[in-house]
């Protein structure tokens, strides 16, 4: 039975927390209940200048937010809670690196993949070493990603890059497609790593910290793939029941989720395309530089001229290739996430409406006394505090992910526009003949 | 053996003018007032200034294109495109000029004065018309002869050919180039009675001269060399020039698509709507500003193509001197196999076959007075066949030191003309520079402010 190991568990019992110790506040006086804690937290967030939209996370319903979990509700500590939010805006406190690196191919008998070396480094108590090497295959993270969304159904969890992709692939393992993946991956796990309450999710520690034969086992332990299949089938029943009524700033959020994955869907797009433009033009430069110096051979007076332009082209040829590996490293990845985080935006509304339409269904039941009332009752409060949490986490998540949306956004069209400048004034420099 | 026809070279003179004022004044031919841009002056600036041209000066122009309908040869409806000259005299006291002539000429018009000058003038390198049909096309421009930018481009092109050859030192003094300025009407008949197209070398004759010639001045085999290099490095240049153009212009234009979709998302977004929207109308001026930077460069291709059409003309000197020599050779060779035929005939030494030799050795012996007849006819074809001789040699050296002249002249004035083509290449891209470098730092301050 995996358990959700709720870190603040481990944290409330001394253990240091990445850094922060300077700033704990009267940490030995850990309040219990839910008020308590969001009261003290407000104050801590004015010392520390806190996004207050973080905060949602914490609030009274916190304890409440990973009921879909197997795990027991466990109260979460103010200090514990002061230290993950600080980790958000404060990089230096993070406590967990992971790289993904190595790319290395495995050919058995029955199938040929690709495992990618994983290494964790941590200064976090719940981790029994300090650094941890493993190898994973794509299949693992597909487990891992599923596991994350069975446990937190409303929160926005990172996208995996895709299992393949038909267009223009010959072969499913060439280089450019494996180092994509590899980057895609990375960025996977940092980014599991720097979501508040994902970062402590048991079975993320598992997948970066087991070696492969405890991995296999601790997989076995899931909900079967018959479950999972049944639950399909109720959950699309339900979510369209969920849909309808579906709560105003839902509807605006999916509205958004909507025309957002449109625009950013044309956006990728336009950016694919405007590298292969790019790379076509490069094509073709390349061979146009060296006419003029073939050219310079039958010519006198005109021989310096011709070579001058020559070199003009051939800056030119270099500038594109940087132009073009600035977008393939900055913007296209980044644009692309996005790309795969709508779809992943969709699923979350989806799940988020079946909650709702569960509860919807008890309550019809009610009304219609058709089964038996107090036990109704009982589930409907259940479920009721079920909905509000996986809401309350849906919207503390949402404004999270807007805010790096845009960061991760702006930054990357504001480097791409960095770029082009600079590209075009390292030819005008080179220019003068 | 029959009498060599009379060289139909020595008949040709062509037509000079009469001189029409005081034979000191000097022509300047200056660009006219439709003519875009500095680089269509090469031909009419410095160098040429101190030839003795026309006696007046003059300006010529192309100035204007209009479709016309009208029937063709074989009566059938056609449309075509005709050009205004407009011929401008300019005073000497007050610089002011006057519209002297005006008249209106169509593409074919102008390929039949070409073919004159070509004819009357084959130690000449004689300017290259525009193209014919749109070449070196990339997918924006309309290979369509009636399209507006391409009639634009034709329309300067024909109006560099026209100064071109004003300017030329001797090709500016031919009546008929005159009367095509100047005589709307009946030209083309007044042409065609020159029976310039009788003249011409036939294409088989000049090939064959060119295969078979066994010892052509060395620098018009170079300069053959030469201009085939040029040729096909030039087409070559220009063909990826093409293709660099279209890259160029998708590049730029699917920028554009990102200010359409900014646009659109920046509804849904509250603190990135702003910089999401000004960044987007950014995007549209960058996708918009290739337009103008790739008409720019057509001209300097358009520039490249006439060198390109030069070359031909190049080659059509060399061939010319080909033919001249190679007929020169076959001459001699005539001459000496003539002269030794008489010789055998006068010693009775029977060293060349001929078909006489073997009739009398097969029926017979002619009688000493039927040799005596044909010795004195062999001697007069010598006679005759020196005196040739000696005049085609005369004349493929004036024609070698004449075109070796214009060879130089051209040579001159291609290395300026491409000089100046090339480095106003560079600047224009210098400005595409600037130019790029001022949207993206706009478009970086809508980002940033996202």
């Amino acid at each position: 039975m995996e358990g959700e190991c709720r870190a603040p568990q481990a944290r409330s019992s001394g253990l240091p927390a990445g850094g922060g110790g300077g700033e704990s506040p009267g940490g030995d006086a850990p309040l219990p209940g839910s008020s308590g804690s969001s009261a003290l937290l407000q104050a801590e967030v004015l010392d520390l200048d806190e996004d207050e939209d973080d905060l949602e996370v914490f609030s009274k319903d916190a304890s409440l937010m990973d009921m879909n979990s197997f795990s027991p509700v466990m109260p979460t500590s103010p200090l514990s809670m002061i230290n993950q939010v600080k980790f958000e805006d404060e990089p230096d406190l993070k406590d967990l690196f992971i790289t993904v690196d190595e790319p290395e191919s495995h050919v058995t008998t029955i199938e040929t993949f690709i495992t990618y070396r994983i290494i964790t480094k941590t200064s976090r108590g719940e981790f029994d070493s300090s650094e941890f090497e493993v190898r994973r295959r794509y299949q693992d993270f597909l487990w891992l990603k599923e596991r994350l969304e069975e446990a937190h159904p409303t929160l926005i969890i990172p996208p995996l890059p895709e299992k393949f992709i038909v267009k223009g692939m010959v072969e499913r393992f060439n280089d450019d497609f494996i180092e994509t993946r590899r980057k895609a991956l990375h960025k996977f796990l940092n980014r599991i790593a720097d979501h508040p309450t994902l970062t402590f999710n048991e079975d993320f520690k598992v997948f970066l910290t087991a070696q492969a034969w405890e991995l296999s086992s601790h997989k076995k332990q899931g909900p079967g793939l018959l479950s999972r299949m049944g639950q399909t089938v109720r959950a699309v029943a339900l979510s369209m029941r969920g849909v309808k009524s579906r709560p105003e700033e839902f509807m605006e959020m999916n509205n958004f989720i909507e025309i957002f994955s449109q625009k950013i869907n044309l956006i990728d797009k336009i950016s694919q395309r405007i590298y292969k433009e790019e790379r076509e033009y490069f094509d073709e430069m390349k061979e146009y530089g060296p006419i003029h110096i073939l050219w310079s051979a039958s010519e006198e007076d005109l021989a310096d001229t011709l070579k001058g332009v020559a070199s003009c082209i051939d800056r030119c040829c270099k500038a594109t290739e940087k132009r073009m590996s600035g977008l393939s490293e900055a913007l296209l990845p980044v644009v692309h996430e996005y790309v795969l985080y709508s779809e992943m935006l969709m699923g979350v509304m989806k799940r988020r409406d079946q909650i709702q339409a569960e509860l919807d269904s008890k309550v019809e039941a009610l009304t219609s006394k058709k089964a038996d009332t107090d036990l109704l009752t009982e589930e409907i409060g259940k479920l009721e505090d079920k909905v509000e949490c996986a809401n309350n986490a849906l919207k503390a998540d949402w404004e999270r992910w807007k805010q790096n949306m845009q960061n991760d956004i702006k930054s990357a069209f504001t480097d791409m526009a960095e770029e082009n400048i600079h590209s075009y004034e390292q030819l005008q420099h080179t220019r003068g003949i | 053996m029959e009498q060599a026809l009379p060289d139909p070279e020595r008949r040709l003179q062509p037509a000079t003018l009469e001189p029409l004022g005081h034979p000191d004044a000097g022509l300047e031919s200056a660009v006219g007032e439709e003519a875009e841009g500095a680089r269509d002056e090469g031909p009419g600036d410095g160098t040429m200034m101190e030839n003795n041209f026309w006696l007046k000066k003059i300006e010529i122009s192309v100035s204007e294109a209009e479709k016309r309908t009208g029937r063709n040869a074989m009566n059938m409806q056609e449309t075509y495109t005709a050009y205004l000259i407009e011929t401008r005299s300019v005073e000497h006291i007050d610089g002011q000029s006057v519209l002297t002539d005006s008249l209106w000429r169509r593409y074919s018009e102008f390929e039949l004065l070409r073919n004159y000058l070509l004819v009357y003038y084959p130690h000449i390198v004689v300017p290259p018309l525009p193209e014919k049909r749109a070449e070196f096309v990339w997918h924006k421009l309309s290979a369509d002869n009636m399209d507006p930018d391409f009639v634009e481009r034709r329309r300067i092109g024909l109006e560099n050919f026209l100064l071109r050859v004003a300017s030329h030192p001797i090709l500016c003094r031919d009546k008929i180039f005159y009367l095509f300025l100047t005589q709307e009407g009946n030209w083309k008949e007044t042409v065609n009675e020159t029976g310039f197209q009788l003249k011409a070398d036939s294409r088989l004759k000049a090939l064959n001269a060119t295969f078979r010639v066994k010892n052509p001045d060395k620098r018009f085999t170079e300069l053959k060399h030469y201009s085939d290099e040029l040729q096909s490095v030039i087409s070559h240049l220009l063909r990826v020039r093409a293709r660099v153009a279209d890259r160029l212009y998708g590049v730029y234009k699917v920028h554009g698509n990102y200010g359409r979709v900014f646009s659109e998302w920046s509804a849904i977004e509250k603190e990135m709507g702003d910089g999401l929207q000004s960044a987007g109308h950014h995007m549209d001026v960058y996708a918009s500003s290739i337009d103008d930077i790739l008409e720019d460069e057509e001209h300097y291709a358009d520039q490249l193509k006439e060198y390109l059409f030069y070359a031909e003309a190049l080659r059509a000197v060399c061939r010319k001197h080909e033919l001249m020599q190679y007929d020169l050779e076959m001459a001699a060779q005539d001459l000496a196999s003539k002269k030794q035929q008489c010789e055998e005939l006068a010693t009775g030494t029977v060293r060349t076959f001929s078909l006489k030799g073997m009739t009398t050795k097969l029926f017979g012996q002619e009688t000493p007075e039927q040799r005596e007849a044909r010795i004195k006819v062999l001697e007069e074809q010598i006679n005759e066949g020196e005196q040739q001789l000696k005049s085609k040699n005369q004349e493929g050296r004036e024609f070698v030191k004449n075109a070796w002249a214009d060879i130089e002249r051209f040579k001159e004035q291609k290395n300026h003309d491409l000089k100046e083509a090339l480095i106003s290449y560079a600047v224009m891209q210098i400005s595409m520079c600037k130019k790029g470098i001022q949207v993206w730092t706009n478009a970086k301050e809508c980002f940033s402010k996202m």
